[in-house]
């Protein structure tokens, strides 16, 4: 085994384009425990850590643009207001030590579908910037970036570079299921962000399909609803039909297995009850806020 | 391959370091410090916490090569790590914002070679007083003696890494809620004292040190 330290972005590109077979760890809360266990030998190891660009970020107009390497500590901490649905689901991951360390561009490196960026990313909507010695960089929008269980879009001798995250413009919220409320990998996990200026609603769940998924016949039935009814102007509660029938929506886009940490039938259960109540209060949020700058009741 | 990083404040080289190596691995086998433990090289259980840059990470889940030219703080350097905070006072003031990521604390503190731990030190490391029950008379950090007089210690394999986990927490925070401090300690697991003695122990720190101040 090899152990490269590029000390730039471009020196990193220069070892994947020679040696793509090489593991790049930035964290390493997912790959050192395949090498402890002997589950993975890679021929290289390529430390991400000196390449400073990935672990800053830029927040623009309309995106934020995350550095693969930010640990999830800092979204918390410094990206709540920009980040909302991504600053939950970090605060769920694992314990303070590991995100002190791991990150998005890890999860997605990993890409599991337990992994708890991934609702929140495509709730809020994203593209993944990506970028190669030979092909330079290139954006890959969230929902074409999952390929199959664990795998996704990346070439051989791609980096992630960072994520342009769509700054909300509305309340997002996290939820996840699990056996207690630290060091947990999810039963199962469901993002939603309210996308008012465009008025449409985005999903994310997580942990209940070879992938991480949109639920988006929930979504599109969602977004008629609301627009039907006028809510997004008048601010009205979400009547509990509308509500029972989105969350069935979101049911029913799972598509789980039973294994060691819930049944399919659990699972599909409780992505429909996370549905209903996130979509709660969201809305509670967005219509607390209309009414408030608005100042009609 | 050779790595080197400061380990308690004194910079330090450890030689045929495997590629694949933990952080944790060359700490125990090839430095002699056996203070952060290895339970399960997985980051579940937080026994091999140190501090790396100032930041609390599992060492078992850092490889070696990453902690080249950084700076470590493992349990064996926590005492002096401690005391050199409150005489110079840059870390206990939250100059890092709270973060905890900043690593302002602790780097480069002791790369003079003559503050910090030597490892000669820290392999011998143990709390000489005048009575090794109660800890009295000895240099240990307030965290160690809070944890003592809490009787927050059992089997004591949990203990280096909830040492060095609670010292940070109280360097970033100093009343910290007791949702603060189970937020902190979240990742350190213990298999004996069914952690309230442990919470006894911090809250102890907490108030021993808003009295000092
Ligand atoms: C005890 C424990 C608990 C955990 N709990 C959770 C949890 O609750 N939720 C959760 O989502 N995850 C959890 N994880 C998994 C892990 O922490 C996350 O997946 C984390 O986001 C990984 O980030 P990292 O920087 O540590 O990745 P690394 O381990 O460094 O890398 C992970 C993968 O991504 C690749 N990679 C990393 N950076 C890049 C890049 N810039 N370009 C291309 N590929 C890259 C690596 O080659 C590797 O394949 C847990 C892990 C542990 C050890
Ligand atoms: S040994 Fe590192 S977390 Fe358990
Ligand atoms: S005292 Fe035994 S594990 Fe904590």
């Amino acid at each position: 085994m090899d152990f490269l330290r590029p000390a730039t972005w471009e020196e990193a590109l220069a070892v994947k384009a020679e040696h793509p077979t090489a593991v790049p760890i930035a964290g390493g809360t997912d790959v050192m425990v395949e090498i402890n266990f002997d589950h993975r030998r890679p021929e290289y190891l390529v430390d991400l850590n000196r390449i400073s660009e990935l672990q800053d970020w830029h927040v623009g107009e309309k995106t934020v643009q995350l550095g693969a390497s930010v640990p999830y500590s800092r979204i918390m901490e410094e990206l709540r207001a920009e980040l909302p649905g991504l600053a939950l689901a970090s605060h769920t991951v694992a314990s303070p030590q590991i995100r002190n360390r791991g990150g998005v561009g890890g999860n997605l490196g990993t890409a599991s579908p337990a992994g708890d960026a991934h609702p929140a990313l495509l709730a809020a909507d994203c593209e993944v910037e990506v970028e190669s010695q030979a092909r330079g960089s290139r954006l890959i929008p969230i929902d074409a970036f999952f390929t199959g269980v664990k795998r996704n879009a990346l070439e051989a001798d791609e980096l992630i570079k960072s994520v342009h995250i769509k700054k909300a413009e509305g309340p997002q919220q996290f939820s996840k299921v699990g056996t207690r409320n630290a060091m947990v990998i999810a039963v199962c996990a469901f993002g939603i962000a309210l996308h008012p200026e465009t008025r449409t609603v985005r999903t994310g769940i997580g942990s209940a399909a070879p992938t991480p998924i949109r639920a988006k016949a929930a979504e599109e039935f969602l977004n008629a609803a609301l627009e039907e009814g006028g809510f997004w102007d008048n601010g009205k509660i979400i009547t509990p039909s509308i509500a029972k029938r989105f969350a069935e929506l979101c049911s029913g886009a799972a598509n789980p297995i039973d294994d060691v940490r819930g049944t399919a039938s659990y699972r599909r259960h409780a992505v429909g009850v996370m549905a209903r109540r996130t979509l709660g209060w969201t809305w509670e949020s967005y219509r607390g806020k209309s009414r408030g700058t608005e100042g009609v009741a | 391959m050779r790595v080197h990083f400061t380990v308690n404040g004194r910079p330090q080289e450890a030689d045929d370091v495997w590629e694949g190596e933990s952080l944790l691995y060359v700490l125990r086998e090839r430095m002699g410090l056996p203070g952060s433990k290895n339970a399960c090289e997985q980051g579940e259980c937080g026994s091999c916490t140190v501090r790396l840059d100032g930041v609390p990470v599992c060492a078992c889940l850092v490889a070696a090569g990453q902690a080249e030219g950084r700076d470590v703080v493992t349990v064996e350097g926590l005492a002096d790590f401690a005391k050199q905070r409150a005489e110079h006072g840059s870390c206990a003031t939250g100059a890092s914002g709270g973060s905890g990521v900043s690593g302002a604390c602790g780097s480069g503190q002791g790369t003079s070679g003559t503050s910090g731990t030597s490892l000669q030190d820290a392999q011998h490391w143990r709390a000489e007083g005048t009575d090794s029950q109660t800890g009295e008379g000895t240099g240990l950090a307030p965290i160690q003696q809070a944890f003592i007089d809490a009787g927050a210690v059992q089997c004591g394999f949990c203990t280096p890494g909830l040492l060095v986990a609670a010292d940070e927490l109280l360097e970033r925070n100093d009343s910290p809620s007791d949702a603060d401090i189970r937020e902190a300690l979240s990742g350190n697991l213990c298999r004996c004292t069914g952690y309230e003695t442990i919470l006894d122990a911090v809250r102890l720190a907490a108030a021993r040190q808003g009295e000092v101040v």
